[in-house]
């Protein structure tokens, strides 16, 4: 597997609380998942994919965890369209 | 040695790591564990309106304009009854730095931190307060940490969240991205602990005074154009901080007869901190999984004592469907030219159905409006519940199922939302107050809080005691 260059943009991966570590009252299907954090950050050393590594992130703090996701990128749009809203306000109009 | 991080141990330093991060000791107002000295605790921030205009101005907050919707309201006179169909006026609180009224609940958290000396800011937020933390933090040139609740146990965010996650990378924010569950404050406390950052909570006095201003805006702006008070202003509700400040300011400016009313996004039957229930919800916000819950318990929090007391100034609560407010967000974009988020159309909504019942002459005021864009837009969380597998329909919003089905009206005749039972809400946090401290304890001061913060006089909360007793 090729290494991931160091000072590369990453998003990693850390359980912070396993579902017996997780708090009380939750409902069950919530309980059942391990509490988990993302985090994007340059990579601190050269590294491959689902190792555990250390980033520094946009404010210079240390976090580790699994590597997940070369740079990371936002994915979210406008969605497809939903032609019900296309008609709603146009009856209006001359 | 080194210090323990399990859940329980995290969660019981839980008043040290608070006071170590906001430079303010809360025992110096509580009395009870009912009661507090609300207004010593509001009065001693040691900003006035005027210092939090000053503050807010130097970093591109308040005096929005108030824009009236001509042609909604055309639209409401259609078919309301003879003489009715109130002016729907809204509050384009979009302009502000950030895009959302939130800049004035982050501004003086922001300011009082570089003032105290400290590095950084840190909030548990999934809404638009973290991208106001992140951009006033930017400008006072300190440090920023945003904790937000985007994905659940497949990995999918939701659309609005992630757009959070984003803006506030945007302002150069660290942002720590987790799944669903109620452990965000808990990784709140330890990222406080290990930082030494200032707690820049949604529910601090800081965060409430900053909205004041916008009250008070409102009422100048109205009695400027119009001559008079507004008779009514409308606000979205899910912490309470939105109502509780913006009815502060509005009593500081004398509107004493403004109707203060509340609105959420009906959302019953949906568990907040369920994973699979996480993204059935069309609306990340402003809704009733949050409402009902803060208004009838504040405290429920992360600071010991929450400065946003909504039903201290809460006259009617109103609730809308998701249907209603998207058809309504779609009526603003192509009436009125303004395309605007989710949370200040849930209020634009319930103002449709208020408008339909007040006099002509009288004036309605929605109070904000948020930016939308990618992942907030109305046509991706539409398309979003489709992928997740709710029936979205046109129809009468009578059968909107929350999480099951929304259905968008076909006329805005069919906008008529619910009105909540407020005596309900106020029997349901008495409940809470017994489970907090046995009613047998409580003083003659633990009763005065209750009628105050449940806006109501001291022999009424002793009936009602006793009517829970039965």
């Amino acid at each position: 597997m090729s290494k991931i260059a160091k000072g590369t943009w990453v998003e990693i991966e850390r359980v912070l609380l396993k579902p017996e570590e997780r708090a009380p009252n939750l409902p069950e299907e919530t309980r059942k998942c391990p509490y988990v954090l993302r985090i994007s950050g340059f990579l601190l050393e050269d590294a491959e994919l689902g190792t555990e590594v250390r980033v520094k992130s946009l404010i210079g703090h240390e976090h580790r965890g699994v590597l997940r996701v070369v740079n990371p990128s936002y994915g979210h749009s406008f969605g497809t369209t939903v032609p019900e809203l296309l008609s709603i306000g146009t009856e209006e109009r001359v | 040695m080194s210090r323990d991080m399990s859940y329980a141990a995290v969660m019981a330093r839980k008043n040290e790591i608070m006071k170590a991060s906001m430079g303010m000791d809360y025992n110096d107002f509580i009395q009870s564990p009912i009661a507090f000295d609300y207004e010593r605790m509001m009065h001693e921030t040691g900003y006035g309106l005027e210092d939090i205009v000053r503050i807010q101005t130097e970093t591109k907050v308040g005096q929005t304009p108030l824009f009236e919707l001509k042609r909604l309201t055309e639209a409401v006179r259609a078919f309301a009854g003879p003489g009715k169909g109130a002016t729907i006026l809204v509050k384009d609180e979009a302009a502000n730095a950030s895009g959302s009224f939130k800049a004035r609940r982050a501004s003086i958290s922001a300011f009082d931190a570089r003032k105290k000396g400290y590095k950084g800011v840190a909030a548990a937020t999934s809404g638009n307060y973290g991208a106001a933390v992140a951009s006033q933090a930017a400008m006072r040139g300190l440090n920023c940490i945003i904790l937000q609740e985007v994905f659940d146990s497949r990995g999918i965010g939701q659309p609005e969240i992630v757009e959070k996650s984003r803006a506030c990378e945007a302002y150069g924010a660290e942002v720590q991205r987790l799944s669903v569950g109620p452990e965000l404050f808990y990784q709140l406390l330890m990222t406080l602990e290990n930082t030494g950052f200032f707690n820049a909570s949604l529910y601090t006095p800081f965060g409430i005074k900053g909205v004041e201003t916008l009250g008070v805006e409102i009422a100048e702006q109205v009695r400027q154009r119009y001559g008079k008070d507004p008779d009514a202003v409308v606000i979205t509700h899910a912490g309470g901080g939105n109502l509780t400040g913006t009815a502060r300011g509005l009593l500081a400016a004398g509107c004493d007869h403004t109707r203060i009313v509340a609105c959420s996004v009906d959302l019953g039957g949906l568990h907040m901190a369920s994973d699979t229930d996480f993204n059935r919800k069309s609306f990340t916000t402003g809704h009733t999984g949050f409402g009902v819950p803060f208004a009838t318990w504040p405290d429920r929090v992360d600071v010991p004592r929450n400065a946003a007391r909504s039903m201290r100034y809460m006259d009617e609560y109103q609730l809308v469907t998701q249907g209603e407010v998207f058809y309504v967000t779609e009526l603003l974009t192509k009436l009125e030219g303004l395309e605007r988020g989710p949370a200040g159309n849930t209020s634009l909504t319930a103002a449709v159905t208020l408008a339909r019942q007040m006099d002509r002459d009288q004036v309605v005021v929605v109070q904000e409006t948020e930016y939308t864009g990618a992942g907030k837009h109305h046509n991706r969380q539409l398309s979003f519940a489709r992928e997740n597998g709710i029936e979205v329909r046109v129809g009468d919003p009578v059968d909107n199922v929350p999480g099951k089905a929304i259905v968008i009206p076909q006329r805005l005749e069919q906008v008529r939302g619910k009105v909540q039972d407020m005596d309900k809400l106020r029997m349901s946090y008495l409940k809470n107050a017994v489970k907090a401290h046995p009613v047998d304890q409580w003083s003659e001061g633990d009763v005065a809080f209750l009628a105050a913060d449940l806006k109501k006089d001291v022999s009424w909360i002793k009936t009602a005691v006793k009517e829970l007793d039965k």
